[in-house]
């Protein structure tokens, strides 16, 4: 059970010669095995959002619990990816995505094959041994993803985890993200600045305001997730409602198309 | 792997090579007997190695190795520690930055008149000297380390241990070994020093002994023992370095 609720969110940050405040009392809530997309402005809070839910930063006021468990710190079966993939680049890519399974001591023999079996998941079986430097961007990504797999994640949390890749390769992540989520069925929050991939990932998609964030609008999308999506008239028309939604919060500058 | 070492090889072979001849060149040019020609010089090596240079040799190399590791082993678990504790660093950094910069092998004497004239003040010295150098590494190293490798540990629910342990030395280690070959070349040069001050064995005494008898043969073989030292540690560390941070040589 890993359903979010976030409570009159708001985070400031205390700089060497200014306080910005990041959040100002965002509500926020996530069924279980609900996958969303959170886009908005940039600079309004969305990565701030992220790491307050995956209990590495503590909001000032209001509440955030997961799985009905206030959060006070990392949890277990929470997985964060950021953008740059928090790959660790002296570990080969079995050991890091054991290494959620290392930090929490699971045994070797069964921390290697939980990794083993996420890395065949997605597609890098053969690349166990591989470092890092020696992938590619897209693959990396996927190394990310097997790191939340292996660790029995139900609640996956990802800040513009595609934002790197270019456009095939993305779109090809964005399949494997969608079938990972089919078949796991985990809660999962997703950063994004792309319009299309918010709407071919987020049964809702939230819309934050520009500095402090707050949540503007939430849109709606049933259809995300049925075959053939992303060539039908509802996905977009759902483009075109966020691209509006999202013009009126000012926030075009930074929306890439 | 065996490709390289291969070329390695003969990069040091020809590196000789040229050294060798330019040195002949050189006791041509000089003539003169306190640069005798390789040929001589290395006929005398071969004859003193085993009687005279080893004993030393073996000595020299104790007390090198036993600074750098008593200095390593202090130094770069707290360069580390400074690194990533911001108010533990606030108060010491400003000391260690003073004192890096002292020329500490003024200390010399001091160290002579406190632990006599045995292995005690040399490594001593040699310690204090490394230590410096290694601390002021690990401790921007560990500082440079990206926020987001950190986090991402962190969020699996790593404490700071472990952190530590699968971030921090790891991301340190490169920078601490090219730390650690520079401090190498300080530390054999100190070693010498030292040595021709006090004492009555190491390469250094050897080297300063072989001056006063006016035993030209005697001083360029033990120059060139010290060299080989010197050599030796470097390949050592470069080893060491091969062997630990494998992921360095990929991808490029
Ligand atoms: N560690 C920090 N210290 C001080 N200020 C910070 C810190 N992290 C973020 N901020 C500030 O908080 C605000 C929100 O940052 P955040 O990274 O959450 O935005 P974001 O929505 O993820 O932006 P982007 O879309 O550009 O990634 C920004 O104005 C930023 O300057
Ligand atoms: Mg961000």
């Amino acid at each position: 059970m890993a359903a979010v609720e976030a409570r009159d969110v708001s985070v400031t940050y205390e700089g060497v010669d200014r306080r910005v405040h990041a959040l100002g009392g965002l509500t926020l809530e996530l069924a279980d095995g609900e996958p969303i997309a959170i886009i908005g402005p940039s600079g309004c809070g969305k990565s701030t959002l992220l790491l307050a839910i995956a209990g590495l930063l503590r909001a000032d006021e209001g509440s955030i619990a997961v799985g009905g468990e206030p959060v006070t710190g990392p949890r277990l079966r929470t997985a964060l990816i950021l953008q740059d993939f928090g790959l660790l680049p002296w570990k080969t890519a079995l050991r890091n995505a054991a290494l959620g399974l290392e930090v929490r001591r699971v045994p070797p023999a069964e921390r290697r094959q939980r990794a083993a079996e996420a890395l065949s998941r997605v597609g890098l079986a053969e690349f166990a041994t591989a470092y890092p430097a020696e992938l590619s961007g897209g693959m990396r990504q996927r190394l990310a993803l097997a790191r939340a797999i292996a660790l029995e994640a139900d609640l996956l949390l990802m800040d513009e985890p595609l934002s790197a890749l270019d456009a095939l390769t993305r779109e090809d992540l964005q399949g494997l993200l969608l079938e990972l989520w089919r078949s796991r069925g985990h809660t999962q929050a997703l950063v994004t600045h792309s319009i299309e991939e918010a709407v071919f990932l987020g049964r809702r998609i939230v819309v934050l305001t520009p500095r402090p964030g707050r949540v503007s609008a939430v849109v709606e999308n049933p259809g995300m997730g049925s075959e053939g999506y992303r060539d039908t008239e509802a996905f977009y028309e759902r483009c075109a409602t966020l691209r509006r939604l999202l013009a009126a919060e000012g926030a075009f500058a930074e929306v890439p198309r | 792997m065996s490709g390289s070492l291969g070329r390695r090889a003969l990069g040091y072979l020809a590196a000789l090579a040229i050294l060798l001849a330019a040195w002949e060149l050189a006791a041509l040019a000089i003539a003169s007997p306190a640069l005798p020609p390789p040929t001589s010089a290395l006929a005398d090596f071969a004859r003193l190695l085993v009687p005279a240079l080893l004993p030393n040799l073996l000595v020299s190399a104790y007390r090198v190795l036993a600074a750098v590791a008593i200095a390593s082993a202090v130094a770069v678990p707290l360069g580390l520690v400074l690194g990533r504790t911001p108010r533990a660093d606030a108060v010491f950094a400003p000391a260690v930055f003073l004192l890096y910069p002292v020329p500490w092998v003024v200390l010399l004497p001091v160290f002579l008149v406190l632990l006599g004239i045995g292995d005690a003040p040399k490594i001593a010295l040699i310690t204090v000297i490394v230590f410096f150098q290694l601390l002021v590494t690990s401790r921007d190293a560990a500082k440079a380390i990206p926020p987001s490798s950190v986090l991402s540990v962190r969020s699996l629910g790593a404490t700071r241990a472990q952190v530590f342990r699968h971030v921090v030395v790891p991301a340190a280690l490169p920078d601490i070994f090219t730390a650690l070959r520079i401090a190498s070349g300080t530390a054999i040069a100190v070693l010498f020093l030292s040595e021709t001050v006090a004492g009555t064995s190491g390469l250094g005494w050897y080297i300063v002994d072989a001056w006063g008898r006016v035993a030209y043969g005697d001083m360029f073989a033990g120059i060139i023992a010290l060299a080989l030292l010197g050599v030796a540690f470097y390949e050592l560390l470069e080893a060491a370095e091969l062997w630990l941070t494998p992921w360095t040589r990929v991808g490029r």
